[in-house]
């Protein structure tokens, strides 16, 4: 029956981290890793994470039943306070429907799920950014749509590429669902300056296309909760309805127990409960129900003042440590006066950085330094540390000189 | 705008409910004597253990808590079972999850526009799920109202009747919603009719060790169809109700395999499949269940706290039936004790409920 299902290839990423894994050299650096890490190089559970999770401990009525198709409303809630602002008029005139999702993917997915059953024109395709997450594509298509891009990253400067994607966004059909990052760009760290999130937000009303927001380091960009969901917000104010994919996975730490929510945001709040029933349908044919754990994690850490704080002071750390490793990366490349521009290191930000360095660079780079990164030259800002920036920088400068 | 879920639809009416003797019979999640929900020893015992334990809340791969899907294939196939070495298996957000990635994975496999055959009547999401991942979904007769058991007769007619190579979604245990089982010598008749008629049995074990209060027994008709060697077979497993895991969403879904090379190609395009629906699983559960099964003094415990479950609602339909019986109900309710597992199908109809 099954003689004739091939061998799928093997994940690019995940063959990466196979490889650093299997590599015993004492050098080696792993800048693959799409998780937080300290100046130890190890996974960093928050302290408020602990907090919260010792809370829950200490709760006599604490059990495992299932949450709500809808999902914790602690989590929900919180998240919609978290992503549109306390202050958000969309919140105040109940425009906005939250479902709780498997962490980013798959709010992601039911977005996409939903476009595709909703979507007017019923053939309008989702535009994702060149490049984007590598499982942007594969989610949209899965679902069903057709998957263009729009040209984002300027190889050149390895900055953002305004032009072509203002001009891309214009050029396509009217009515497109477009995939935005909110902050911190996967895979390039290139984000829009508040003046050209406005001139995105033109165009996008312009052409009356609707927008499909990622937001998977709110807090972790800046370290600033408000000013990551800045071009949501602006999104909002001007009126679109979108949707916003939220993932808690780097935020606060909780990756593997998958916590994520769906927001969407509705121009007419009469067609709110048409809305949420319809995400709570295809939501409840896929999982049924979220997972409960890292939503009550998340809700505790939400809806306490105190613990909100140390949240927080936490992703301060994280958001710091990265953005003094890109600055310390730069600063060395420099000094090494390594050929080509590095600005690009600090002006970037979030978790990833694209380095300009080939894919034959790439190559060098793992084979003769223990170095690993993906094809595309994109490094994890977070598996850099005091231990290793020198060796990196020294590794880059080497590669790069041999041409 | 979409109709009230068939389900949780109850649960939403039973709390808008302001009268003091409401009842809430529909939902399933056990309860204790109290009426409340009820948090295992041995899962206390394991979520404390793990929190001293410090982990860390790293991504799993793909396909799950390695410790996890190892001990979950050993409990639903058997320590011994020769599918073991050649099974691919993933973890799945619970039992849904599970058969949806079947769902997806037969949609893309298993020839043009396959078609899955349910129960009728079956779990109220199955049909749902399957539409939603591509399958066409069509049913085989199975519960009599007449007798409020099985209509085996007309079950194996239609398995007989339908296309060569048909899925064929067979409970393993407990029937949801009727509670309504075969016997072992039932089963035997069934499992000749499926490989005769070429077909692939996908199982849905929800709650094993729950029917009856033994693992190994429940989990007697996926063996038998796996010694069978004929029928192809894939499982969708849960943990919700017989870990008491529930919102934890603790599954798998499985594939038993030709070989182990065959293991592997399935394996990677079970991957190629959960990717874009959620990347990987949820990992608190996992580690849970995994402790729970691999910790000897857990497992026994859970086995023993499973045998309570089973045995309370076994005691509870007794004693249903023992008092429709001393009020002098004119009819029989011999099926309340006759079937099994959580739920129970009284043979009330609409207006009545």
């Amino acid at each position: 029956y099954f003689d004739s299902v091939p061998q799928a290839p093997a994940d690019g990423i995940l063959k990466l981290s196979v490889m650093s894994k299997a590599d015993t050299n004492s050098k080696k650096v792993d800048l693959g890793v799409g998780a937080y890490r300290t100046d130890e190089g190890k996974p960093w559970v928050l302290p408020v994470v602990r907090k919260a999770e010792q809370r829950m401990a200490q709760d006599p009525a604490a059990n495992h039943e299932y949450l709500t198709v809808g999902g914790l409303p602690a989590l929900t809630n919180g998240a919609q306070t978290l992503i549109f602002g306390g202050d958000s008029a969309a919140l105040k005139e109940k425009r906005v429907y939250t479902i709780q999702t498997i962490s980013g993917t798959g709010a992601n997915m039911v977005g996409a799920v939903f476009l595709k059953q909703f979507k007017r024109p019923d053939d309008a395709a989702v535009y994702i950014s060149k490049p984007t997450w590598g499982n942007h594509r594969s989610i949209f298509q899965t679902a069903g749509h057709e998957v263009r891009e729009y040209r984002y990253c300027d190889y050149q400067t390895l900055g953002l590429d305004i032009d072509g994607m203002l001009a891309d966004l214009r050029a396509a059909p009217r009515a497109q669902i477009v995939v935005l990052h909110a902050c911190a760009h996967n895979p390039t760290g290139i984000d829009p300056t508040p003046a050209q999130w406005a001139q995105i937000a033109d165009v996008m009303q312009e052409r009356g296309h609707f927008p499909f927001f990622d937001c998977a380091y709110q807090g972790f960009a800046t370290g600033d909760v408000d000013r990551d969901a800045f071009a949501i917000r602006l999104f909002v104010d001007r009126g679109f309805e979108l949707l916003v994919a939220e993932s808690f996975a780097k935020n606060m730490g909780l990756y593997g127990e998958r916590t994520g929510c769906l927001h969407a945001v509705v121009a007419d709040p009469a067609r709110v409960a048409a809305v949420s029933s319809q995400l709570n349908r295809l939501s409840r044919a896929t999982i049924s129900t979220a997972a409960a754990y890292g939503a009550k994690v998340a809700g505790t850490v939400l809806q306490d003042p105190e613990l909100y704080g140390e949240w927080q002071q936490n992703m301060g750390e994280m958001s710091g440590r990265i953005m003094e490793m890109r600055r310390a990366l730069r600063q060395r490349l420099e000094k090494l006066q390594t050929p080509g521009d590095w600005s690009h290191v600090t002006s970037q930000i979030g978790m990833f950085s694209f380095t300009g360095l080939s894919a034959a660079q790439v190559q060098r780079l793992r084979e003769e330094f223990h170095m690993y990164l993906t094809d595309d030259g994109r490094i994890s800002v977070a598996g850099l540390n005091s231990g290793n920036v020198d060796y990196v920088a020294m590794a880059i400068d080497a590669v790069v000189r041999a041409g | 705008m979409g109709p009230p879920d068939a389900i949780l639809g109850i649960t939403e009416a039973f709390k808008r409910d302001t009268d003091a003797r409401k009842m809430n019979l529909g939902v399933g999640a056990y309860r204790t004597d109290a009426g409340k929900p009820y948090v295992l020893g041995a899962v206390q015992k394991a979520e404390a253990s793990l929190l001293a334990q410090g982990l860390d809340k790293e991504y799993l791969p793909i396909t799950g808590l390695a410790r996890f899907t190892g001990a979950a294939a050993e409990l639903a196939y058997g320590a011994g079972s020769s599918a073991l070495g050649r099974l691919a298996i993933t973890q799945s957000v619970s039992g849904t999850g599970a058969l949806r990635i079947g769902g997806a994975f037969l949609q893309r496999f298993y020839g043009a526009q396959p078609t899955v055959y349910l129960p009728t009547p079956s779990w109220g999401n199955h049909a749902a799920v399957f539409r939603d991942s591509g399958l066409k979904v069509g049913s085989y007769r199975y519960y009599d109202p007449a007798t409020r058991g099985l209509n085996l007769d007309a079950m194996l007619e239609d398995l007989r009747a339908l296309p060569r190579g048909s899925i064929v979604l067979l409970h393993a245990c407990a029937h949801n919603p009727t509670g309504v089982d075969p016997t072992a010598a039932q089963w035997a008749q069934i499992q000749r009719v499926v490989e005769e008629g070429e077909h692939l049995a996908f199982f849905d074990m929800a709650y094993q060790g729950f029917a009856t209060g033994d693992a190994d027994r429940d989990a007697a008709a996926l063996r038998a169809f796996v010694a069978g060697g004929k029928a192809p077979v894939v499982l969708s497993q849960s943990f919700a109700k017989n870990m008491g895991l529930y919102g934890e969403r603790v599954g798998t879904f499985s594939i038993v395999g030709a070989d182990a090379a065959e293991r592997d190609r399935l394996l990677s395009q079970l991957k190629i499949l959960v990717r874009p629906l959620y990347s990987n699983p949820p990992v608190h559960g996992a580690r849970i269940a995994a402790e729970v099964l691999t910790q000897p003094e857990l497992r026994q415990e859970w086995l023993g706290e499973v045998k309570t479950m089973a045995d309370r609602i076994i005691g509870m339909r007794q004693a249903l039936r023992a008092r429709l019986e001393q009020l002098g109900s004119a009819q029989s309710w011999a099926h309340i004790t006759d079937q099994i597992g959580m739920f129970c199908f009284t043979g009330l109809k609409p207006e009545q409920v």
